[in-house]
């Protein structure tokens, strides 16, 4: 059920600290064997096997997508978070055996674009190496504008700027450096595609920002991992399965039935690709929908949810699943 | 009013809709025959997108009734051209100038809105970003399976080849590409049977 994750058996080989809160992790199969190649921009599922609990984030793949040999990530620690960056961090070692999805991409370069404008903000930096990896093989036209909170924390900043040194644009906030997105989107010639990975402000300001300057939709791309929120317990009966499942304070729905030993389907676990959507058959209480999917109407209804990042509150929900 | 309404026909058939005032730094319409009037109507609903418009038009058969009415709307230039072929070094040209935010809109006949679309898609907008109003005329841009050639303005169903003189069955099935729907020999099996051609949509 679980569409396109198919697993793979990973060593990890190296651990870098790049600054205080990124770290980077490489994968190589176990077996020795070679990796899938990607597409710029895919993230893979790595699962973490977590004192019983199992954690399954999602991680932009940022090495060159045509590298068979390994897989590399970089994961931002987040002291606020359900566990899964601390795990990487604090639990994970050279030589640690993982088990990683297969590659899955929700945030592809759009190949007929005349040039390719990138905007990421701190940790979003990572799916643009690939794509930047991707687009040097392809000579490919591209521009990076890459905000960080400082040189400190910037991560990759040297690599890129050595590398691309005209096509690489770097802001540090905290020397009030901003980027000027209004100008920037305002001179860039017919047939250019927007990217954006960062934080949700910054996802929001660029799409309002394109949109008000008569940017089509279809040049605008953004990738936004969504974590699933803590929130009060609930219970939820799975009407396909027949059992009932209580969903605890930390974790998601979709784990909670994941851990009740149904492979219900998932991609992204970030409310971003839809594939989890599960029917609602009865329910009495108020949904907490977090995720990018759904449309208003489809919340309005009350028959839908998507169980990695949305929640719910109240006496019973009943799910077709 | 010069409105068709087409009947439903399969997914490969363009479906028009009707012009609407988009955000942009720039406006590009381009339009033949009654399209003026689609365009006349834009000005009518918002009358500052033409301050920033570049408006191409080719009477094709209508005279100068609309060339008065179309200045009327003010547009910061205005292009009366004598065809749509004559028309396309001017449409590449302000394509290649323009810049993000430029808003395509496409009026009158099939034939000019699906070959100014194939410009507008060739210099990078996304044709589902491309607004489109069909008005006047539903005769059709067609090509020759067999030939390849096309023939402009087809009114009648079968209709014989300009190129090569097969009779041609007229097909919804459309392509993006040429910028024409698909006639394919209607008496290929059984040569010589070929029914009397009528009128499109009579």
């Amino acid at each position: 059920m679980s569409a396109g994750t198919e697993k793979i058996d990973v060593t990890v080989t190296d651990i870098v600290k790049l600054n205080d809160l990124v770290t980077r992790f490489k994968f190589e199969r176990s077996d020795g064997g070679q990796l899938p190649t990607f597409s710029g921009g895919a993230h893979t599922v790595v699962e973490m096997q977590d004192d019983g609990i199992t954690r399954l984030n999602p991680y932009s793949l940022m090495s060159d997508p045509m590298d068979q040999s390994a897989y590399t990530i970089s994961v931002r620690r987040d002291d606020e978070g359900r566990g899964g960056s601390l795990f990487m961090h604090n639990r994970v070692k050279t030589g640690d055996r993982m088990v990683i999805s297969y590659p899955v991409n929700l945030f592809s370069l759009d190949l007929r674009a005349r040039k390719h404008l990138m905007i990421a903000g701190g940790i979003g930096i990572t799916p643009f190496l690939a794509q930047i990896k991707q687009l040097d093989r392809l000579s490919g036209r591209f521009e990076l504008h890459y905000a960080c909170r400082s040189a400190a924390l910037g991560s990759y900043v040297d690599e890129l700027t050595a590398n691309h040194p005209n096509a690489v644009h770097v802001y540090y906030d905290d020397q009030k450096q901003a980027i000027d997105l209004q100008r920037l989107l305002t001179g860039q010639p017919l047939g250019t595609h927007v990217y954006v990975c960062g934080p949700k402000g910054m996802i929001e300001w660029v799409r309002k920002t394109s949109a008000a300057l008569g940017w089509p939709e279809e040049a605008v791309h953004y990738e936004e991992f969504l974590a699933p929120q803590s929130g009060k317990p609930f219970q939820v009966r799975l009407a396909k399965s027949g059992i009932t499942v209580d969903v605890g304070e930390h974790e998601s729905l979709l784990e909670a039935i994941e851990r009740a030993g149904i492979d219900a389907p998932y991609l992204c676990r970030g409310g971003a690709c839809g594939q989890c959507e599960t029917d609602v058959i009865e329910s009495d209480g108020t949904f907490v929908h977090r995720d990018h999917w759904l449309e208003d109407e489809d919340r309005a209804s009350g028959c839908k949810i998507m169980p990695c990042v949305s929640r719910f509150e109240g006496r019973t929900l009943v799910l077709d699943r | 009013m010069s409105t068709f309404r087409f009947p439903p026909s399969i997914t490969s058939r363009p479906v028009y809709g009707t012009l609407a005032p988009r955000p942009g730094k720039a406006h590009l319409m381009i339009a033949d025959a009654e399209g003026a009037e689609a365009l006349l109507d834009l000005a009518a609903a918002d009358p500052e997108l033409f301050a920033n418009a570049h408006v191409i038009f080719i009477p094709k058969g209508t005279g100068d009734r609309f060339t008065e009415p179309l200045k009327a709307a003010n547009p910061s230039i205005l292009h009366v051209g004598p065809s749509y072929a004559a028309s396309v070094p001017r449409i590449r040209r302000v394509l290649s100038d323009a810049h993000m935010g430029l808003q395509v809109y496409l009026a009158g006949t099939e034939g000019l809105m699906g070959q100014a679309m194939n410009e507008a898609t060739a210099a990078g907008i996304p044709h589902s970003a491309i607004q489109t109003e069909h008005r006047g005329s539903v005769a059709r841009r067609m090509q020759c399976v067999h030939c390849k050639g096309i023939t402009e303005d087809v009114m009648t169903d079968p209709f014989v080849c300009a190129h090569c003189g097969l009779t041609l069955f007229v097909r919804d099935h459309y392509s993006r590409r040429h910028a024409a729907f698909q006639g394919v020999c209607i008496d290929a099996e059984d040569p010589g049977n070929i029914p009397d051609p009528v009128e499109l949509y009579s």
